[in-house]
């Protein structure tokens, strides 16, 4: 770098506004809440709660960026994650009911490895023979990724049975961590973690590789980079395929954080996507960061001081970003 | 005559005509021709869904707009009339208090839905629409102070509409002349009349321009028509008929609760029925629903055959379970999106060309 100092073009500033927002909110929330153990419950619930769906989301921004493609089948990835990792557990039950972390881990990694790969192999399938005939196309898009997720939620049903299946933790990731008088639930922490881990790959992946360039020179002018010489068509289908693995794993996740699985699973959790994704911007990966951890935290803390108003809250946020910033948090330049 | 009735929108195939004939001939005398509740129960639920798709259509189909509320505004409808009903007595007065309340709601929030979200991409009205139509879901399990929460609302309906009345001493061809019967054909006029009114909608100027928002809305905003405008307007008129919709839905099973109106499910079978029968006709709409609601109530008795036919085999009996049935007609949605995108009707005039 050190020669190319010089003439490198300026670097663009990023926004703080919405990130101080989110500051803002959990300081706002800690008056209000008054108790700090309380707060800090509430804030890593919502902390988790925002990572997970930032996983699920990433994906979904991304190929909406990248190709003007919005799939509202990507619940589908979610269920399949959610349901693989059942079996999985279910095959390792031995493990995951053992005391020692270590062999819960070998229960745990398999389960989220499998949903990983079973999603990613669904995602590549379902880009091939549902995505690809219809391009450029909204109205079939969003028809088409619908009729997916109608088969897909039925296939699932004949596959392992309509009715909710249990998907117990290991044993290692039961209970809380007791600090002081914080209690700090295990898996949220392990969620927590999973989440920043992703998020500080996805965006080295984005800024610091030669891929990661291409996707961003792709979301800005695809045209251009093709005129390139680069095969936009599979950077496309690696995002597609990464974004569905990234949905399976949030999935399976998600599952082990309700500690339940129902086909319906992804179907509802496209609703916070969705939010999720017009708060942050369409097609803006720091965008879906924010948009996430903001929608977990307001979330957490609305349930616990008003649980009336809890279930609206998410709308409210969304109907009041966007008398803010239409375009969402973080808007891309080609809208 | 008719084509005044028909604002000049022929069926435009033999094949189709024949069958919209029938369609309305078994309709029209279905209590005389298929006794039994259960016959009569899909005789009502066909008016009132192929009414409810009719006005899907002028979105999806003649507007070009995908929204994921409509379930939302047949909801309005049915709750509207159910609390008035039971906080007022069951009188008439109430019922049309009711709707003209529910009216209003609906016009209000598509209109503010319509406002601000329909002036960028397709898609992004589709998800909005979505999140608010869940959210107003959810609202109604919750407020049961109100709604009646998940159980929902089961309300009186006025004397004439009770099954118990009796209009004639003696059975009219061998069928109850009651409130059942009544109730039918008002449900049954209804939705008529308000299905004409569509295909009157979309066959006046004001569908020419829908119609040209949907086939290229950059060239229409050029000929000096606000396409912002138009646009709302369509989902405003869409939203009071899916409300009047509900409204008869709601009459007919003296009943409204989550699950009949509010839930994502119905708004899935809306989807489908619209585009297998045909996006952009109104008469796909008719032939969408009518197949629908009947497959939806006898295809299972069929499919139970097939399964215990095939048991033994695997995965063919699961496959084929009854209660599996709309993953066959997923398979269809998605095929005639890509192979017949205007649907059966589409189909048929195309075979007629």
């Amino acid at each position: 770098m050190s020669a190319a100092d010089d003439t490198a073009l300026p670097q663009a500033r990023i926004d703080l506004i919405p990130i101080a927002l989110v500051g803002a909110i959990a300081l706002a929330a800690f008056a209000m809440i008054g108790s700090a153990s309380t707060w800090v419950t509430l804030t890593v619930a919502g902390l988790a709660m925002g990572l997970l769906i930032f996983i699920m989301a990433s994906g979904l921004t991304l190929v909406f960026g990248l190709m003007d493609v919005m799939n509202f089948a990507h619940g589908l990835f979610i269920a399949i994650g959610a349901y693989v990792a059942v079996s999985m557990m279910r095959l390792f039950s031995g493990a995951a009911g053992a005391e020692s972390f270590l062999a819960n881990l070998g229960a745990i990694a398999p389960a989220l490895v499998a949903a990983i790969i079973v999603a990613g192999l669904l995602g590549l399938f379902f880009e091939r023979v549902i995505i690809r005939p219809v391009y450029g196309q909204h109205l079939k898009q969003i028809l088409i990724t619908t009729g997916g997720m109608i088969v897909a939620e039925q296939l699932i049903h004949v596959l392992w049975g309509p009715d909710l299946l249990p998907l117990p933790r290991p044993t290692a990731l039961r209970g809380s961590f007791l600090v002081g008088d914080i209690a700090v639930e295990k898996f949220r922490l392990i969620a927590v973690v999973i989440g920043l881990a992703i998020f500080v790959a996805l965006i080295v992946l984005l800024n610091r590789t030669k891929i990661g360039l291409l996707i961003r020179a792709g979301v800005e002018n695809k045209e251009m980079v093709e005129a390139m010489g680069y095969r936009i068509r599979r950077l496309f289908v690696a995002v597609f395929v990464a974004g569905a693995a990234l949905a399976g794993l949030g999935g399976a996740l998600w599952g082990m954080y309700q500690e339940s699985v129902t086909a319906s699973i992804g179907a509802q959790m496209m609703v916070l996507i969705f939010i999720v994704i017009i708060i942050g911007g369409l097609g803006s990966v720091g965008g879906c960061f924010v948009g996430a951890l903001l929608v977990g935290l307001v979330a957490n803390y609305v349930g616990y001081l008003s649980p009336k108003i809890a279930l609206g809250s998410n709308i409210l946020l969304m109907v009041m970003i966007l008398l803010w910033r239409p375009q969402g948090l973080y808007p891309m330049s080609k809208q | 005559m008719i084509d005044t009735l028909l604002s000049g929108d022929r069926p435009r195939s033999r094949v189709l005509a024949v069958a919209l004939a029938a369609i309305l001939v078994c309709l029209a005398a279905a209590p005389f021709l298929f006794p039994g509740t259960r016959a009569l129960d899909v005789a009502a639920k066909v008016c009132v869904f192929v009414l409810l798709v009719a006005s899907y259509d002028l979105l999806l189909g003649y507007t070009g707009i995908v929204s994921f509320a409509h379930t939302m505004f047949f909801g309005i409808g049915g709750y509207g009339v159910a609390i008035a009903t039971t906080r007022l007595d069951p009188t008439w007065g109430a019922i049309a208090l009711g709707i003209a309340v529910a009216l209003a709601i609906s016009l209000v929030l598509s209109f503010l839905i319509g406002l601000f979200s329909l002036r960028v991409k397709a898609i992004f009205f589709a998800m909005i629409t979505l999140a608010v139509a869940s959210f107003f879901a959810i609202l109604a399990s919750q407020l049961s102070d109100l709604t009646g929460g998940e159980d929902g609302i089961t309300f009186k309906v006025p004397e004439l509409l009770r099954p118990g009345f009796r209009l004639l001493e003696e059975p009219l061809l061998g069928v109850t002349v009651g409130g059942r019967l009544i109730t039918y054909y008002l449900v049954f006029v209804a939705a008529l009349l308000l299905f004409l009114a569509l295909l009157r909608t979309v066959n006046s100027p004001f569908g020419r321009v829908l119609l040209a928002i949907r086939e290229n809305d950059f060239r229409a905003e050029a000929l000096g028509y606000r396409t912002v405008i138009y646009r709302t307007i369509a989902n405003c008129l869409g939203a009071a008929v899916a409300t009047l919709a509900g409204v008869l839905y709601a009459l007919w099973l003296r009943y409204t609760g989550p699950n009949t109106t509010l839930d994502f499910a119905i708004m899935i079978d809306i989807l489908l029925m619209v585009v297998i029968g045909g996006m952009g006709t109104m008469y796909g709409a008719v032939l969408g629903a009518t197949i629908f609601v009947v497959a939806q109530n006898y295809l299972q008795d069929l499919m139970k055959l097939a399964s215990d036919a095939a048991k033994g085999i695997p995965l063919l009996p699961d496959l084929l379970h009854p209660d599996r049935w709309l993953l066959w007609f997923g398979v269809l949605f998605v095929l005639s999106v890509y192979y017949f995108p205007r649907g059966i009707v589409g189909q048929l005039r195309a075979w007629r060309a």
